[in-house]
């Protein structure tokens, strides 16, 4: 029997012993995040536009449906929000199908912390292991496939909300209000900037959210807005000190007509 | 080259299987019974920190008796071998069986090659959509391996466990109900009270959603 998952004594492991990424590599079954050199030009499908902002009691983080691959809309129902954990949302911008792998894998590494050692990772201990994962990345990312995250959630310890951002080289920055990432964010950003409060209500941060991503979709054609007619709306999710809950569509459809009557 | 002494398989076998019962026997003992939602796991556990029974996957739950450190080193490898088959192919691709069968295997190779067999008896309980779908599975030393139904216990004293429990068992009862019963079948094998708070209690129940194990608080298990 070999107790470390790469043989060494339990007590110096070569990696954290209860690292998921760890064990996949002791299997040598880890997804390569590395492109090889050179090679035909690929254009998949991007995420694009996710925000967070921070209200009274937690965080509100949404993100628009559309993905595109150049100037095609490549999916219109896409989802770009997930549960990090009960206590914490990963929201994606980039290269959709890494993006989508990355938080997979993300998400099985929390929860197999978890289980192991009996209770979770602190809130920044999720941010920092992120962050590692975007920096393995990276040899992707100078290929030109790029996979930027948000991540948002409810510190208990500190009985907060708090915010991250990154960028391309997993760098990782603590936002005190609101952040905003992919093709659209610049503009959602200067929307927030204009309307952000210290103190918004729930009700408030999420029309405020899903109007941030009307005002991308306006300027920024990669931004899908709310589509009406399909019934297609943000994902949007609240995270609090009750944890992480996906908000209605009826709720976010109801937000959504009334930003994009302010800007008709 | 000295020739070893011949020891025939039999009795090898058999001391083997003797020093596992002894290990086993000097721990507490586990119970589950299933209820309307799901399965009940409950034994005595004095230790508010160290767990005999905890998550495995989704609707999977894990209990082990006998030697601390051999038990939760078959627990974070039945995690391991959860988690990595469902990332590689899907959550629902995860079975108590399959982990259930890699456990035996583990334990029956460790029972016959190694200087000494594992001290440990487990359990995984496991809750399905409906009655049908749900299992328990129990494994010992030497990697037998039983598929259960409505009630199991594994430890020193499984017999007197299930003759009580067979005494009061019903199904679809409510989790009151099969708290009161498992309680009363571990009461009965110690001598004397169990203190109030020294119970270790966790469900797997359906309507709990993905994640379908949850711990039961001391207060809850005290006022079945």
């Amino acid at each position: 029997m070999t107790p470390g998952i790469d043989g060494s004594l339990p007590l110096e492991p070569t990696t954290p012993a209860e690292s998921f990424s760890a064990l996949l590599r002791s299997r040598g079954v880890e997804p390569r995040w590395d492109g090889g050199t050179g090679g035909i030009e690929i254009d998949p499908p991007e995420a694009t536009t996710v925000i967070a902002l921070r209200y009274a009691d937690g965080i509100v983080v949404a993100g628009d449906r559309r993905a595109t691959s150049g100037n095609i809309i490549a999916h219109r129902r896409v989802e770009k929000v997930f549960p990090a954990d009960s206590f914490s949302a990963v929201a994606i911008s980039g290269v959709a199908g890494i993006a989508v792998e990355l938080t997979r894998l993300f998400q099985t590494e929390l929860e197999h912390y978890e289980k192991i050692e009996g209770r979770r990772l602190s809130l920044e201990g999720k941010a920092n292991h992120l962050a590692s994962m975007v920096r393995r990345q990276l040899p992707m990312a100078m290929q030109g496939l790029v996979v930027i995250p948000l991540f948002a959630g409810y510190d208990v310890e500190a009985d907060e909300g708090r915010l991250y951002s990154f960028d391309v080289v997993g760098g990782r920055y603590e936002e005190t209000d609101y952040t905003a990432t992919g093709s659209g964010g610049r503009d959602a950003r200067l929307y927030l900037r204009t309307v952000f409060r210290d103190d918004l209500s729930e009700a408030e941060a999420l029309d405020i959210a899903v109007a941030a991503l009307v005002a991308a979709a306006e300027e920024d054609t990669a931004t899908g807005g709310p589509d009406l007619k399909r019934g297609i709306y943000p994902n949007v999710v609240m995270i609090d000190h009750d944890g992480y809950r996906e908000v209605e569509d009826d709720r976010v459809g109801t937000a959504a007509r009334v930003a994009m009557e302010a800007t008709a | 080259m000295t020739t070893p002494f011949y020891v025939p398989p039999e009795q090898l076998m058999k001391d083997r299987a003797e020093y596992a019962r002894k290990g086993i026997g000097r721990g507490k003992s586990i119970v589950a019974v299933e209820y309307e939602h799901g399965i009940l796991l409950l034994g005595e556990n004095p230790s508010g920190t160290l767990h005999k029974i905890s998550e495995i996957y989704d609707r999977i739950a894990f209990a082990g008796v006998g030697k601390y450190n051999e038990f939760e080193q078959l627990r974070i490898g039945g995690i391991r071998r959860a988690d990595l088959t469902g990332y590689a192919y899907s959550r629902s691709d995860v079975t108590a069986k399959g982990v259930a069968n890699a456990y035996a295997q583990t334990l029956g190779l460790i029972f016959t090659q190694e200087v000494k067999p594992y001290e440990v008896e487990l359990m995984l309980a496991e809750v399905g959509n409906d009655v049908e779908d749900t299992r328990i599975f129990k494994v010992t030393y030497d990697g037998t391996m039983y598929a259960e139904r409505r009630f199991s216990a594994i430890g020193g004293q499984e017999e007197a466990l299930i003759a009580s429990l067979e005494e009061s068992y019903e199904d679809s009862a409510p989790l009151e109900a099969a708290l009161s019963w498992a309680k009363s079948a571990c009461a009965s094998i110690i001598e004397g009270d169990v203190v109030a708070g020294d119970w270790e209690a966790a469900v797997v129940d359906r309507t709990n959603g993905r994640r379908a194990f949850r711990r039961l608080e001391a207060t809850e298990v005290d006022s079945a």
